[in-house]
């Protein structure tokens, strides 16, 4: 175990590219649903999931007549002959509450009711329209802000309370001379990474090998193992790149099972990849979420007491609480704090994490009413904040490992230029637009899992790291190969990365934004390890100039070992490997959080400005620029760190102006279930994005310094925009997305 | 997709014949047709490809010009002429979809391109006439933003009539307000069909939604005198800045003559089954100086008969002003593609 010893770490020497952007671009790396072997690619059969076309009720029967009888067809699953599974009961979230053809009900439209598995997609896709599924309806639950009075606990909250308070909120708004009361409202909304869903699945007598695109290979595979009873071993994950996945490949869902017993009751390589339109309900969302807002403050802006009651759509499925609430419980230091988070059944797919659960929304809708809350008291945003800077933890009562929040605020401000806005609203104009500024905070919690590593040292001085985790094209590939060069000391090109593939040591799941925190520890470790054993290599090898020597004194640098106190005395890490028969030397090495973390808080934050212009006549708007400071522990590389903030920050301008999930009220289905219509920005949309970080390693979370950067650059964002928008045409928009026509309404 | 027979028209007289057959379809840039197949809104029995005929040619032709059916939507956009002379068209042109869309979309397929309904392009959805003659329209009691506000049909969710789709072209709102004509061919010969009649409402029979008869060609759309070359605005409020079907669309042409207007072209798009135009609306402005009142009468007359829906109320008051906005921007000149 490494220990976390806070001392500055050597800086890590960078990737000035992707390792692997060159295979990505010359289309040489593969996705999931890319592979043609190790099976007879002739073998390969597709598989098409069929979907339910109401939200409620029960499957009577399924005419299949024509489809048996359509070309190419091979089976057919449905729940009138799919196998039977020993299911243990879920454990949300972890484990979805999966439609694997278990039973004949139908929980909402657009849940997986069959299978067509035929030798070409077109085959079983035809054969698929021709199943004629017979249904007896029941009422459906569709809607959340009709409904809010059906709310209720949910029945397993996870970790967090649903209900939270700290201090005594009525005292406190019963003390405050300024009040701010509001509700505010997040859309659902659906992560539709780059590369969809999906799975190739091929069994090897007793063994399940799959390709799937998932963020948690390990997951994947206990999953599947779960379902199918088998054991684990017998199960076999690979996924060398992920297209994106945001949360919603968090989770195993229906169709890699499906795919695997369809692979199983066929006996050949089956292929599932689901359509664009079929990523709207069976593999999650982010829930829509009510937030009822009262924040209290005295004369001088001290924040006396916050309250927020959450009620968001959950699926009759499943409970899934989106922590909405989050930041009202740490964002600022208030007397006190009362939160509640309760949702409201809807016959709809189940709801997962998507990219800053909880922080996401909850930013977007906590720092309006902040922004509210300023204008009010006529002060000026940035310094409402600073009056209610959180010190240490409100809502755990601990200090925090490290925050420099109080700079990004500064930085950002400057490089913005905030001391030219005007508070008052339609001051500004450019042509045919009023323009505005507006700000926001944000934060997201540093996490950090036990994972594992191995490391080799090869032939000619080159390195192999290796370790179970996923590349969401976030740059762990880059990463890896660059804590592993550092460990010895050599340059990063020279290593050799391998990741997403269930024999090598366990990683957790690259969500959360904690797999650089988790993984770069272990690396750490087994690189500190490997150090160890090619010194006691090189001690006993007679033909070694540092042969004698004492472990202790011996370090790595420049491809070489070298004695501490005679930097001179050394011997090149080719030679040694060499000498050894050029037989790879390996170690591995593990880390996890330290037993003491919970004596205090790890948080990273980050400030936001933004530039909106907004038609007079169209109340269209645009996003002129966006600038934004983090403080996120040590950046690991440049390239690929900046472009998961700005990926977020794009994410943010999104949630603010673009992206909702429109349900029919009848038939409870998405209605804009394809890219065209489920709007997320285009280029067009996007201004300047100035993204800077305060690189302040944070050695009390761990011994790389650095907290995960995947998900925080999306919170704060929504906020500033939505009140940039109110600063230029003084309009507050409290439901998002904020389209043209709520804004000329308003 | 369901199995279609394909073929490659070597000439319009063989693509019209071909055309002819039982199911057959034209196939133009693809880019409407070939997704609603994917969806299984279309499943044409054959395909007849008109990609290789001869009907790509933009030529003046007396005093207006004549577009073949084939020029791609960024070809027509981009053209000299069209755009010194009709900078309303090209305008119009590059607000739409995006530049590889646009490099396959031709004017004929344009034409004919599909209301973006979803639940007519969604067939898991039971209800819509259009999609399924006398299904019903369960767009009226469904999520409807994007959904007509004027001439639409409304007997209930569950006529057999009612249809409140829109039709989702910008090029086509341009041309109403130039005033084109489609020239088409059939088994029976050529004709000549003004732009106000080749789009249908949806009337009693949604499914219907031109003039043209089974089997007819587009062969091309003709354009009269340029009118509005000096001053003209296609304004487009959406939901994004690019790549996005307009919330509501306004093609605006003044000819001006002093202060005073001598004539006017004006269509809404976005608002109803076919691009919106009002000859009073238009008449109301000659004669008059181009003031905001002025064009915010005309805007009147255009949406006084506007009925609206749960989630499209903006519609009215977002047209009004865009009305008012188009024509004041024309007054200021004519950019060629600004907002694209
Ligand atoms: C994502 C997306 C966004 C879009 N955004 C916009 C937008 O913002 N604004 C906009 O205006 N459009 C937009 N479009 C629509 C686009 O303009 C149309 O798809 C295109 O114009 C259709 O032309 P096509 O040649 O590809 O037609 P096709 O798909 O080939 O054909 C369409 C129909 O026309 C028929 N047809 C074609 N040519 C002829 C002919 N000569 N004679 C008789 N029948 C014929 C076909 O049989 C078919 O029924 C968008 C499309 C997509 C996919």
């Amino acid at each position: 175990m490494m220990q976390a010893a806070e001392k500055a770490p050597k800086p890590v020497k960078q990737l000035d590219h992707r390792y692997e952007g060159i295979s990505k671009v010359t289309g040489k790396i593969k996705y999931a649903g890319e592979f043609s072997e190790p099976f007879a690619k002739s073998d390969l059969l597709y598989a098409y999931l069929v979907q339910s076309t109401i939200p409620s009720g029960d499957i009577v029967s399924i005419d299949r007549a024509a489809a048996d009888n359509s070309a190419g067809v091979v089976t057919i699953l449905t729940p009138f002959n799919a196998p039977k599974l020993s299911q243990a009961p879920p454990q949300p979230p972890a484990r979805r509450n999966l439609s694997l053809l278990q039973d004949t009900s139908v929980s909402y439209n657009g849940q997986p009711i069959a299978v067509v598995v035929a030798r070409s997609l077109d085959e079983a896709k035809s054969a698929a329209a021709l199943l004629k599924v017979k249904y007896a309806p029941k009422p459906a639950k569709i809607g959340l802000k009709n409904r809010l009075a059906e709310a209720r606990w949910p029945k397993d909250p996870g970790k967090e309370p649903a209900g939270n308070h700290r201090g005594d909120a009525q005292a406190g708004f019963s003390k405050a001379t300024v009040i701010i009361e509001n509700t505010y409202i997040t859309p659902i909304q659906h992560h539709n990474p780059m590369e969809p869903h999906g799975t190739i699945a091929w069994w090897d007598g007793p063994k399940l090998n799959v390709y799937d695109s998932t963020q948690y290979i390990t997951g994947v595979r206990q999953s599947l193992a779960k379902t199918l009873n088998i054991p684990v071993d017998f199960v076999h994950v690979v996924d060398p790149v992920v297209g994106g996945g945001f949360g919603s490949k968090g989770s195993m869902w229906s169709h890699v099972p499906l795919c695997a017993m369809a692979a199983r009751i066929t006996g050949k390589p089956v292929k599932l990849i689901l359509e664009r339109e079929q990523m709207f309900g069976p593999v999650g969302g982010r829930p829509s979420t009510v937030n009822k807002i009262k924040l209290g403050a005295s004369a001088d802006g001290k924040l006396l007491a916050m309250q927020q009651d959450v009620v968001m759509n959950a699926s009759v499925m499943e409970d899934f609480v989106e922590h909405a609430e989050g930041p009202t419980k740490n964002l600022y230091m208030s007397s006190a704090n009362s939160v509640s988070a309760k949702i409201v059944e809807a016959n709809l797919g189940v709801s997962t994490f998507m990219r800053a659960p909880g922080e996401a929304p909850g930013t977007a809708v906590l720092e309006i009413a902040m922004d509210e809350l300023a204008e009010k008291l006529n002060m000026d945003p940035v310094q409402l904040r600073l009056v209610n800077y959180a010190e240490t933890d409100p809502s755990h009562d601990r200090p925090w490992t490290s925050k420099n929040l109080k700079d990004c605020y500064q930085q950002a401000a400057d490089r913005f230029g905030w001391s030219k806005r005007n508070a008052t609203p339609r001051s500004m104009s450019d042509g045919n637009a009023w323009i505005g500024y507006g700000m926001a905070t944000a934060t997201y919690p540093a996490n950090r899992s036990a994972a594992m590593a191995i490391v080799r040292l090869l032939p000619g001085g080159r390195m192999f790291v290796g370790s179970g985790t996923q590349d969401l094209g976030t740059g762990t590939y880059t990463i890896m190969a660059q804590q592993a060069a550092a460990g010895l000391g050599i340059d990063p090109t020279l290593v050799e990365v391998k990741l997403g593939d269930s024999t090598l040591p366990k990683a957790p799941v690259s969500g959360g934004s904690q797999s650089s925190a988790s993984v770069l520890p272990a690396i750490q470790d087994a690189t500190s390890q490997l150090k160890l054993k090619l010194a006691d290599l090189a001690i006993a090898d007679a033909a070694s100039p540092l042969h004698g020597l004492k472990t202790l004194d011996i370090d790595a640098k420049d491809g070489k070992l070298f004695n501490r106190n005679n930097p001179t005395q050394s011997d090149t890490l080719t030679d040694l490997i060499a000498r050894n028969g050029n037989k790879p030397v390996e170690a591995t090495g593990s880390a996890e959080p330290a037993e003491s973390k919970d004596a205090m808080s790890s948080q990273s934050w980050g400030a936001v400005f933004a530039e909106v212009a907004v038609d007079k006549d169209t109340h269209m708007v645009k996003v002129r620029r966006i600038v934004a400071t983090y403080d996120i522990g040590t950046l690991l590389n440049q390239k690929t760190g900046h472009n998961q903030l700005m990926g977020g920050i794009v994410w943010g301008i999104s949630f603010a102006l673009h992206e909702e999930a429109h349900i029919d009220s009848v038939y409870g289905r998405v209605v804009n279930e394809s890219l065209a219509e489920y709007h997320v920005p285009v280029n067009a949309d996007i201004g300047t994005i100035d993204v800077s970080t305060l690189n302040i390693p944070d050695l009390k979370f761990n011994p790389i310094g650095s907290r995960g950067i995947g998900e925080i650059g999306i919170t704060g964002t929504a906020a500033a925009v939505a009140n940039a928008i109110y600063n230029a045409t003084g309009k507050r928009i409290r439901e998002y997305p904020i389209t043209p026509d709520k804004i000329m309404l308003a | 997709m369901k199995d279609f027979a394909y073929q490659r028209a070597a000439s319009s007289e063989a693509a019209i014949h071909a055309g002819n057959a039982r199911g057959a379809k034209f196939l133009a840039g693809g880019t409407n047709l070939v997704d609603l197949m994917k969806y299984r809104v279309e499943s044409p029995a054959a395909l007849v490809d008109i990609n290789h005929l001869d009907l790509t040619q933009i030529t003046p032709d007396q005093d207006g010009v004549r577009i073949g059916a084939m020029v791609r939507n960024s070809d027509l956009a981009n053209h000299a002429l069209i755009r010194q002379s009709y900078p309303l068209l090209s305008q119009a042109l590059l607000s739409g979809a995006s530049p590889q869309l646009r490099n396959m979309a031709s004017t004929g397929g344009n034409l004919l391109q599909r209301t973006r309904c979803y639940y007519f392009t969604d067939v898991s959805f039971p209800a819509c006439n259009k999609r399924e003659p006398g299904s019903g329209c369960a767009a009226v009691k469904g999520y409807n933003r994007i959904h007509a506000i004027l001439g639409q049909t409304d007997k209930g969710s569950t006529s057999g009539e009612t249809c409140i789709a829109t039709h989702p072209s910008d090029m086509c709102v341009a041309m109403a307000a130039l005033d084109a004509k489609v020239e088409v061919e059939g088994a029976k010969g050529k004709r000549t069909i003004s732009f106000a009649d080749f789009h249908k409402l949806p009337g009693s029979t949604p499914w219907i939604e031109t003039a043209l008869h089974p089997g007819e060609l587009i062969v091309g759309v003709t354009l009269p005198a340029a009118k509005y070359a000096k001053n003209s605005y296609y304004l487009k409020a959406r939901d994004r800045n690019s790549y996005a079907f307009a919330l509501i669309s306004v093609a605006a042409g003044l000819e001006l003559e002093g202060g005073n207007i001598k004539s006017a072209g004006l269509a809404l798009g976005g608002v109803a089954l076919k691009p919106w135009r009002m000859p009073e609306a238009e008449h109301v402005l000659v004669g008059k100086p181009a003031t905001p009142e002025n064009f915010a009468r005309a805007a009147d007359i255009l949406l006084k008969d506007a009925k609206t829906y749960e989630h499209n109320a903006f519609k009215v008051e977002m047209a009004r002003r865009g009305v008012v906005r188009a024509l004041t921007l024309a007054t200021q000149g004519a950019p060629e593609g600004a907002n694209a």
